[in-house]
Order: C-alpha cells, then structure tokens, then sequence
C-alpha cells in the first residue's frame, strides 16, 4: 500500500499512499463531552458557593419558608420528561423518521417550556415575598445556581428550534445528525445537573 | 441635548471619564494614536487590508493562528513592560519625602494592569500560539481539530485585549492587583469602571482561552498520525497536552467566580460581600483554585519546549522520556491540591496549611527529575550553544534559583513573614521570567526558521540574551533581600532612606531587560532583512528529531503531501537514520477547511457586549448580545466548510520545493 518510493519489500514504512481520511466531525463528540465537562465545573463553582453560603440566611426567609415542594416535583417531572422524549427523537431520528423526530423535538420544547415556565412562577412568587437574590447569600447562591439552569435550558430550546429549522431543510443529514446527538447530551446533562439542584438545593434545604 | 437621552446613549461615560488630566496617559495617548495612525496609514497605502483579511484575519490554518498569537503577545508585552519600568522608575525615586512621579490613583492601575497584561495577555497568548504553530505538525496532522473555533479563540483573546487597552485612554483600570479580592473589589470600594473592564476583558478572553484548550486536547487525542501512541507523542505534545486538560480544567472556575464578583457589583447579590452573608473569602478560594493551575499552564509547555531543544542541541534521545512523561501528568495533577499556599494567612489552622505545604513541597520532586533528565541528556553529548541551547542552560540555572524560593515560601511558618513581600514577588517572576520567558525565546529562536524559512540573527539574539539574563538577576535579586527585610508589594512610596540602594539596583536591572526587549525586535527586524544570507531551505535546521522538521520551512498549507507513518519517539530522526526519501510523485488532492470572517465578527460583537456592560449602556450591550446570538446561529447554517486543494497544486508545491532541494544539494 505505501512505498518510499526507491524499492518495494523489505523498505520501512514511512507514509500512507492513500489517505485515510479522518471522517468528518470525527472530533465533534469528544470535544462536545468536553464542553460539557467545562460546564459541568461551572456548576460545580455555583454547587460549592452554595453549599458555603445555603445558610447565610442573614435573618431573612429560610428554604422551609419559600419552597413549595409539590410544585417542585412538578417542574422535576416536565425536565424528566423532555429527556425521555428527547430519547424518543433520537430512536425516530435513528429510522430515518423526519417527521416524527421533528414531532418528538417539538413535544420536548413543550416540556422544556413548561419547566420554564414553573421555574419562572416559582421565582417571581419568592420575590414578591421579599425573598431577592439581593436579600441574604443563601437567596444569591439559589437563584444564581437554580437560574444558570435555567439559562441553560432556554439556551438548549434556541437551539431545538435553530436544529428544527435545519432538519426541516436539509432532511436527516450526517452533520444533522451530529447535532441532534451534541443537543441530546446537552438536554441529558441538564438533567443530571437538575437532580443535582433539587437533592441538594431543595430536597436538603427542607432538612435544614 | 436633554439629559435623560445622553444617559441612555453612553451610560456613565461622560467627557470626565477620559482621563485628560493625566499627562503621562495623554501622552501614551498621542504616541499611540499616532503610531496606530502611521500603521493603518501604511496597511492603506500598500493596499495590504485585502491581504491581511483573506491571508491572515480569516485564517483558520493553525500555523498563521499560532503566529497571529505570538503578535499579540510581543505587542503586548510591550505594554505589560512599560507597566513595570513605570513601577521601577517610581519605587527607585519615592524616597526622603518625594512622591515620585505616579499618584496613587495611577499607580494602583499600573501594578494591577501589569499584572492582568503579562499573565493573561503575553504569557498566554505566547504560549497558546506556540502550540498552535508546533503541536498540529509534531503529531503528523494538517489541521487542529475544530480549525473555525481556533480563529474565533484567537480573536476572542485579542477582544479581551482590546477591552484592557481601552482602559487606558476610556476610564480607568481596576485598582485592586491582579487578582481583584473583594471586597476592595465589591461596588461600594471600587464603584468606578476598573473592575468592569477587569471583569469583562478577561470574560471575553477566558471564553477564547477555554475553547481553545478544548480544541488542542481534541487535536491531540484524534489527529494523531498512524503509529504515534501516546507513549510515541514527542515531550512539547505531552505538556502541550496537560496544559490544556488543565485549561479546561480550571477557566471555567475563572468564568464562574468572575460571574459571582459581577453579579455582586451588577445585580447587588451578596456572594462576597462583608454584610448579608457573604463569603469574601470564598473568592480567594475559588479564584486561587483556577490561579494555582495557571501557572503550570504557563510553565509546563515551555518545559516541553526546553525537552526539544536540549535533545536536538545535545544530538542525543532525551533522557528518561517515560519519566518526564509521568512528570509532566503528576504536576497536573499536583497543581489542584496547592491553592491553598497563596494564602497560608487565611488562618485555616495547622493540619490545613500543613497539607497544603507538604503537597506543594511534593510538587518539587517532579520538577527536579525534569532538571536532571534535561542534565543527563546533555551529559556527553555534542552540545551545540545555539540560541535556544543558551537560554535553555540559563533557563535551568535560573529557574532552580525560583524553585527553592518556592519551596521555602511553601513552609507555612515562613510564609507568616513573607506572605505579600517582595521576596514573593521576586519569587514568582524568578520563575516566570526564569521558566515561561526563557522558554518562549528559546522556542521562538527554535521554531522560528520553520515558520519563516530562515534563522534568526545571531549576534541580536545574543545581546537580547544577555541583557535579559542579567537584567533578571539585577532586577529581581535585590527584592529577594528587600522582601526578607520586610518590604511589601505594591508600595507607592518609602520612608526608610536605607532601602533606596535595592530599588535603584532593581530599576537598573529593568532597564538592562528594556535593552533585552529592545534587542529582541532589532534582532526581528535585521533578520528579516538578512534572510537570504539566514535562509534554510532544507526545512530542518538544527538537525531535528521531531516530525516538523520532516516538512518544508514554512510548511505548505497542508503540512504533510502525505500522511507521516510513525515507528519512533524521534520521529524524524529515526526516518533519517532509516534512508528516508521524500516523495516525489503520487499526490492526492488533500481536504482542507475553509476561511471564514465569523470569527472575527463574533469577537467584535463580545467587544461591544463587554463595552456597553462596563459603561452602564444598556441598549449597546443588548444589541451586540442579540447580534452576537444571531451570528453564531447563523454560521451553523452554512454546511459548505471545505474545500479539496487540486492535485495539481499540491504536486506543483512539492515539486518547487523538489528544485529547491536539488539546487541546494548541488551547491552544497
């Protein structure tokens, strides 16, 4: 296969003849978990600030004053859910299905939004009660933490959207496909970062 | 104009703002203004801006990347430089009543500007363009992994630059140090614009930074030619490596804890703040455990480059590679479990400090089996006293010097009474200067006929040499005494008239590293204009070991006609021994990636972003965010990002440089 060009046989080896061309977007996952890895401290920094500051109450309102905890598990249910959906649109997306991976992206949205939605009703409930990322350094390390989620998550719904545009364009392609795979790690860490939130911020904080 | 409107349009920046009562930045001002003027009219003239934007700005080819980067870091440097002798000069004459020739208010923005430049804006920019030049072409590979990213981390740094430059002639600079620990920092002791340039310069920078570690660990990992196992991987690849696991390893902690000191100033939370339960503490915590791997960011590629240069000056195998290797790997990790040792005086109580000085002391152990390794390499080999050899050798006996000052700031006890002297701030330019510095010009000296295709001028690179080596010890040694002494940092003025002797001794020292500077671009600007005569066309210079050295200086586009096969640690050397012939017929047309201008507009956009934050205008810092967001979707939607370079066009390159070849042999 390769040569250095004076006599074949016992010659070493010193390049490839023919390419072997490295697929395209062959980096792309490692380098995504590595992103995600890169985030992932991020919200280890905001998980340590709050386990330093969680009870800072400086006199203010306390977990057990704020949290509503049904509502939590409502929220907790709509992120779960969008995975399990988003799951759904990947199986769809591996038959080549177009239409039902779209459908599945959009139903994802939904829950997403739903969550957005509570989330977004949970905090302006806290606030109008007084309890402002302003008023003690528990409250700033909760909606910093809770909220840099929540930024992520509505990051994640541009993208949906962007990536609904795309495969509506150009079909199931390689390099959609690739996306579709970044976006649904992205969706499944956000999860994970989730469980997080609710063990430590608010199932924990009940327990203080 | 009513007044409500102006507030809108520039927020808090008012005519008060520029600092025009200040005689030494008015001057900076027209001197740069009018260099920048001379430049741009020179760029105009030449008709040289349609080159520079599809040539250079657009690039996405990681050698033009990496030499991209060392501009920026030499230019800054030179502002970083002008920082300290401003320093010098003050400190040297602030004595027997004089106030020196800086107010306070100045010279709290210069050390801490010093500071910010050199670190963030010369030492990294030197040492990412240095594995962005050389990592690509020592592995056998024609590209980085992600070639649009690394033009957007490039610009993304130069973005961060521009916002600390602005600072200078619009507004002020932080007046903090370089670290920025609130609360000095927090809005009620710093409510000017300082900290919001500190803040947002190194935001914009620190994106570009992460993206790009997470791109040369990528490249490392995947682009490897055939038969180059990690254990194969030449020393500069492995710490280019480490350095870059610890980059992404340890920004984004500097994002999150910069997020948390803007939220404190902006939004009014309460992270670091003395009242409401606030931890300012913590931030010492939190930026010390991104600040202690920065500086092992620094270092350890520059450890790879004195590993090349000393095998290839010594003409033998380097020594102990598996264990420079593992080294290299247990510094990394090491260099999470010491933040800690930047201050001891916390007060965490003994066990605390002690593990944090007993793991810092451990640090030294690998750090002195690299000396030995580079030693016992030299020993009985044919040294060749080259450039990069010199500041190699200087480089060990300078560095050692920093290491044991380390070592002995590392015994809590001791550090009680030098903790934020001068015997510290001696300390760690001992090895910065020591190790990142002679690192980067012996690495230039050694990369740079590969880039350009001719050597460096001798005789310059010597005085630079010189004059740097013994400005070094004249300006750092007499802080070693005054720190012992009790003097420390960031002094403006001194009562004690004995101490003056040190200071004017140091400033001397700082002029002789002026000379070393100024030596530097001398030696740029006559070997330019002596290449013919400094001119290599054979691609490898000083008889390399290294797979860069097995292609044309400069490398064609494409680094390699075709794909290396590697069997050996010394690549190229083992393809020499072994009767290696280039090929001369047989090209394929070769998949590159193409230029795009996305990444530069993007920067443009955080620039504006990070502007209109700092000055309170709001309407220019959510347009740039939209437009920011906007152009970043919009760039997904192009699909079309290579191209194929033809054949022909390759054989036409290699066969020019076959002409070339042949008619060097004949004359030789």
């Amino acid at each position: 296969m390769a040569s250095t060009a004076i006599t074949a046989g016992s010659e070493p080896v010193f390049h490839l003849e023919e390419e072997h061309a490295h697929a395209e977007g062959g980096s792309t996952m490692l380098g995504f978990w590595l992103y995600l890895m890169s985030d992932c401290l991020i919200f280890a920094m905001l998980f340590a600030a709050f386990g330093v500051l969680g009870g800072n109450y400086a006199a203010g309102p306390a977990p057990k004053d704020l949290f509503d905890l049904g509502l939590v598990a409502v929220n907790t249910t709509m992120l779960l859910l969008s995975s399990i959906t988003y799951g759904f649109a990947m199986l769809t997306m591996d038959k080549g299905r177009v239409a039902a991976t779209q459908g599945w992206l959009a139903v994802t949205m939904l829950f997403g939004l739903a969550f957005l939605s509570i989330e977004l009703y949970e905090f302006a409930h806290m606030i109008h009660e007084g309890a402002t990322p302003q008023r003690s350094a528990f409250l700033s390390s909760f909606f910093t933490l809770v909220g840099t989620h929540g930024l992520h998550v509505t990051f994640g719904i541009v993208w949906m959207v962007t990536l609904m545009v795309q495969v509506a364009r150009h079909g199931l392609i390689e390099a959609n496909r690739r996306r579709m795979m970044c976006l649904s790690m992205f969706w499944h860490f956000l999860d994970v970062v989730w469980i997080g939130v609710f063990t430590f911020v608010y199932l924990m904080g009940m327990l203080r | 104009m009513p007044e409500t409107l102006t507030k809108f349009i520039f927020g808090r920046l008012t005519l008060e703002s520029l600092p025009l009562h200040e005689p030494i930045v008015v001057g900076t001002f027209i001197a740069v203004a009018l260099g920048g003027l001379a430049l741009l009219g020179a760029v105009t003239y030449f008709k040289l801006w349609g080159y520079l934007w599809r040539e250079w700005f657009t690039s996405v080819d990681h050698k033009k990347i990496g030499v991209m980067y060392m501009v920026l870091g030499l230019v800054m440097l030179l502002r970083g430089f002008s920082d300290a002798i401003m320093m010098r000069l003050q400190q040297a004459i602030a004595f027997n009543g004089s106030e020196g020739y800086l107010n306070a208010h100045h010279y709290d923005q210069i050390f801490t500007a010093h500071g910010v430049i050199m670190i963030f804006f010369v030492a990294m920019p030197f040492v990412t363009g240095l594995m962005n030049f050389v990592v690509p072409l020592q592995i056998g590979a024609r590209d980085v992994s992600f070639p649009f990213l690394n033009n957007f981390s490039f610009w993304m740094t130069v973005g961060g630059a521009i916002l600390v430059m602005a600072s200078l002639f619009v507004g002020e600079f932080a007046r903090t140090g370089w670290l920025a620990y609130p609360p000095l920092s927090g809005i009620n002791y710093s409510p000017d614009v300082g900290v919001d340039y500190y803040i947002w310069a190194l935001q914009v920078a620190g994106v570009g930074t992460t993206l790009s570690g997470i791109n040369l660990i990528c490249t490392i990992i995947k682009m490897r030619a055939p038969g180059m196992t990690m254990m194969r991987m030449p020393v500069f690849t492995w710490t280019s490596l480490c350095t870059n696991v610890l980059i992404v390893a340890s920004f984004p902690v500097l994002t999150a804890v910069l997020t948390l000191l803007a939220l404190d100033r902006y939004v009014g939370t309460n992270f670091f703040t003395n009242d409401f339960g606030g931890n300012p503490m913590m931030y010492v915590n939190l930026i010390w455990i991104w600040g202690h791997p920065e500086v092992y960011i620094l270092i350890l590629p520059l450890f790879g480059v004195f590993s090349e240069v000393t095998s290839t000056f010594s003409g033998k195998r380097l020594f102990g590679y598996t264990s420079m290797v593992y080294a290299t790997v247990v510094i990394t990790i090491l260099s999470y479990l010491v933040w800690l040792h930047h201050f001891f005086t916390m007060g965490s109580g003994a066990s605390v400090n002690s593990f944090f000085g007993i793991t810092t002391m451990i640090i030294s152990i690998p750090t002195g089996a690299k000396i030995f390794n580079w030693l016992f390499t030299m020993y009985r080999g044919r040294i060749r006293f080259e450039l990069p050899m010199m500041w190699t050798v200087a480089f060990m006996l300078t560095f050692t010097v920093g290491g044991m000052t380390g070592v002995l700031l590392a015994v809590p006890p001791a550090d009680f009474v030098l903790h934020n002297s001068l015997f510290l701030i001696a300390h760690f330019h001992n090895v910065i200067i020591g190790g990142v510095l002679f690192g980067l010009f012996a690495g230039i000296a050694y990369w740079w006929p590969k880039a350009f295709g001719f050597k460096l001028d001798p005789f310059w690179g010597k005085v630079s040499f010189w004059c740097w080596v013994l400005g070094f010890w004249f300006a750092f040694m007499p802080l070693y005494i005054l720190g012992l002494m009790g003097v420390t940092r960031r002094m403006r003025v001194f009562d004690d008239p004995s101490l003056q002797i040190w200071f004017v001794i140091a400033a001397f020292g700082a002029v002789l590293i002026a000379c070393g500077i100024a030596a530097f671009l001398v030696q740029i600007f006559v070997s330019i204009r002596k290449r013919a005569e400094l001119v290599d066309v054979t691609g490898d210079p000083w008889d390399g070991r290294t797979l860069e050295w097995s292609t044309s200086s400069p490398p064609p586009a494409y680094n390699f006609a075709f794909t290396p096969v590697i069997r050996d640690n010394d690549a190229w050397w083992d393809m020499k021994k072994a009767g290696y012939r280039r090929p001369l017929s047989g090209f394929k047309p070769i998949h590159m990636p193409s230029n795009t201008g996305t990444g530069v507009i993007l920067a443009a956009f955080s620039v504006a972003l990070g502007f209109g934050l700092i000055w309170y205008m709001w309407w220019l810092a959510a347009l740039s965010f939209v437009c920011l967001i906007a152009t970043a979707i919009g760039h997904t939607f192009n699909y079309h990002r290579d191209f194929d370079i033809p054949a022909a066009e390759v054989t036409q390159t290699e066969e020019a440089r076959t002409t070339l070849l042949a008619a060097e042999g004949a004359r030789a």
